[in-house]
């Protein structure tokens, strides 16, 4: 078993360089020069067109000096040599914006994108394994057809849509004022006020977010745990539970269940991709300063060492996740062993 | 087996019996037309006028002028004809175009003049709904095209050949899955001019590596099969044998995840435009007006309709492909 882990984990590496390689060339790739933009946006946004040949010229040299300062004038595999050799003492580089080390950036705002994945993850499985053990138990009646029929339709809605809704009728405008606005705290939050208090103004703006990011969840899973129990209802083995008299509530609680959660472990490794890209649009829809929302503003201002880190740490992240629900699996179910199978 | 015409008829019954199915059809299908139909029910070319004593049929003439056979005369090419003192007149049941700014009205709420009110710039709602739906079924259709083209080839190429095409084929979908596709998407369509040609392009190019592993595993199942190996020693060519022999097989499960492809597809398509990325500034879509209700939160009705528009496109072609996997699924009949 350690040894596999091991295996495994010598294995992401050659990916991850692989995932950064391709990102990096498409990002460096695509057209459109930060340096220009930079001096574009520095400028007004009037560009270099009206410029004279003088200025026209120092410009020029302005430019050279500060691509020579983060080694863009180098050659697309240098810069890509010196970003790995970079990332392998966790060096990220310096943001284009406002020379803040990338790291420092990154290290700001991933705690509140995990926060918010974290309880959107537990909520969704707290919710979804009730709903598909009543809709397996309950199959094919009125009741587990209402359910499929729900969480179908939570599945279509699109969370950008119920983003907006929301913000347009719960959060203050000329409709309801339920819930703030966006952003993470409310503007008088002071690091002074008691536990409880902090925690409350937390939740009260982190309510609707984690909601939106998690409901669509609830459908997917809830379908995968149905069928999984559905499929072991059917097999011989609960069959004989209830031949020798065992209660429903033991046959299903004791026998089925165990063995139809064995999936649904694995489909975390699933869920976790989904989730960090939806925290981009959820992060922008509410303001909430997390990885998301940085990632979204480096993208429209080409901060290429923050598009990098992002691409980096994420990928990362998606790998250790199939990694662990990998590793899961072998806990929860005996029969599945990893010695001995090459990877 | 599923090429023969008796299996996709009995599918087709199993299709039918299946209501939440078929209204989604009639939806997808409803769409299509009115994103096929968009220029004749919105627009601000009347169908029929009469003006200063002659009659014209300005939209259909208008449509041959463009296609190169002017039958429009040169002073009504491009007028205004909603300001032409015109002695008749019948406009599109939407007499507007998607585009028509017009800055007396700005938030127009709904009202008889402007049935889904109007945006920041006074710009129609409903005809913006009406040409956006050819906006976001074009991008569905096309991107999903290009994902169906890649992932079949790379996916028979992979599970027929097997051995090292498998590995080097694999590690690819490996490499794909962990890259967060929606974060690269917003990337490349940041980066390039905002065009939905690239946008069909990109998403069509981030989105095949389900279909790709769906036909690898199919085409692992069938390739040893007795009938292949026949196949084979006839010394039929390996050509021949993938397209017309094993891939008509995988046809079954790839239609379905193709219906749910479109419904992706459009989905993703609109969280761009909602994000402000991929289509230019000036082109109306579901998704850049849904945008505008968060800057402008009062204007309710450009939150509600375009998102329901995406909404009811999204779960028209969920609601076919969920239904097409029942029916296609022989275990279940």
């Amino acid at each position: 078993m350690l040894s596999y882990l091991l295996q495994r984990l010598l294995l992401l590496l050659p990916t991850l360089v692989g995932v950064t390689c391709i990102s990096f060339a498409i990002i460096h790739l695509a057209p459109g020069d930060p340096a220009e933009l930079r001096a574009g946006g520095g400028l007004g946004g009037a560009g270099a067109e009206g410029l004279s040949s003088k200025d026209r010229g120092n410009l020029d040299q302005a430019l050279a000096a500060w691509r020579a300062q983060y080694g863009l004038n180098r050659s697309l595999p240098v810069q890509y040599w010196r970003w790995l050799c970079n990332l392998v003492t966790l060096e990220f580089g310096q943001s284009f914006k406002d020379n803040q080390p990338v790291w420092r950036k990154i290290a700001e705002r991933l705690p509140i994108t995990i926060q918010l994945n974290v309880v959107s993850i537990v909520l969704i499985y707290l919710v979804a394994i009730p709903l598909g053990i009543y809709s397996a138990t309950h199959a094919y009646s009125a009741g587990d057809q209402v359910t499929t029929f729900l969480a179908f339709l939570l599945f279509a809605l699109p969370s950008f849509w119920i983003g907006t809704l929301a913000i347009v009728f719960l959060c203050g405008g000329d409709f309801f004022d339920v819930f703030p606005p966006g952003g993470m705290t409310s503007v008088g939050y002071s690091s002074t006020w008691s536990f409880w208090q902090r925690l409350g103004n937390r939740a009260w703006h982190l309510c609707l977010p984690v909601l939106i990011m998690s409901y669509g969840g609830f459908a997917g899973l809830s379908r995968f745990m149905r069928s999984s129990l559905l499929e072991n209802i059917r097999q011989d083995y609960v069959q004989t539970a209830r031949a020798k008299g065992l209660p429903e509530r033991l046959v299903i609680y004791k026998h089925a269940l165990r063995n139809s959660l064995i999936p649904i472990v694995t489909i975390m490794a699933s869920i976790l991709p989904g989730l960090i890209s939806g925290s981009v649009i959820i992060e922008t829809i509410f303001s909430i300063p997390g990885v998301g929302l940085l990632a979204y503003e480096a993208v429209l201002a080409r901060d290429y060492p923050i598009i990098m880190a992002v691409f980096t740490i994420s990928s990362l992240l998606t790998l250790i996740s199939i990694l662990i629900s990998d590793a899961l699996l072998t806990l929860v179910d005996p029969r599945i062993t990893f010695s001995g199978r090459s990877a | 087996m599923p090429s023969s015409a008796s299996y996709w008829r009995r599918a087709w019954r199993h299709f039918k019996r299946n209501i939440l199915a078929v209204i989604g059809l009639w939806i997808a299908l409803a769409l299509m037309l009115v994103a096929l139909l968009a220029d004749v029910l919105a627009n601000d070319t009347p169908y029929y006028m009469v003006y200063q004593g002659t009659r014209y049929f300005p939209l259909l003439q208008s449509g041959l002028n463009s296609l190169g056979m002017a039958t429009l005369p040169p002073e009504l090419r491009h007028v205004d004809f909603t300001q032409l003192p015109a002695e008749r007149v019948m406009f599109p049941p939407i007499p507007y175009r998607p585009n028509r700014i017009d800055l007396q009205s700005p938030f127009a709420e709904p009202s008889a003049v402007h049935w889904l009110g109007t945006d920041k710039l006074g710009r129609d709602v409903m005809a913006g709904i009406i040409h956006g739906a050819r906006i976001s079924l074009s991008i569905g259709f096309v991107a999903v095209g290009i994902a169906v083209g890649i992932g079949l080839t790379l996916g028979s190429l992979a599970g027929y050949f097997g051995g090292w095409v498998d590995l080097l084929i694999s590690r690819l979908f490996e490499l794909m899955l962990a890259i967060p596709t929606f974060f690269l998407l917003i990337t490349i369509a940041a980066t390039l001019r905002p065009n939905i040609f690239y946008t069909m392009i990109v998403i069509g190019f981030t989105s095949w590596v389900g279909m790709a592993r769906f036909t690898r595993n199919e085409f692992l199942k069938v390739r040893n099969l007795d009938y292949v190996t026949a196949a084979v020693a006839l010394g039929t060519p390996t050509r021949r044998i993938v397209v017309r022999h094993i891939l008509p097989n995988a046809l079954a499960p790839v239609l379905v995840s193709v219906v749910l492809g479109i419904a992706a597809a459009i989905l993703t398509e609109s969280g761009l435009s909602f994000l402000g990325i991929g289509v230019p500034a000036d082109l109306v879509t579901w998704g850049s007006l849904l945008n505008e209700a968060r800057s402008n939160s009062f204007a309710w009705w450009l939150a509600v309709f375009p998102g329901a528009a995406i909404f009811l496109a999204v779960m028209a072609y969920y609601l076919v492909g969920e239904g097409l996997r029942d029916a296609l699924d022989p275990r279940l009949q």
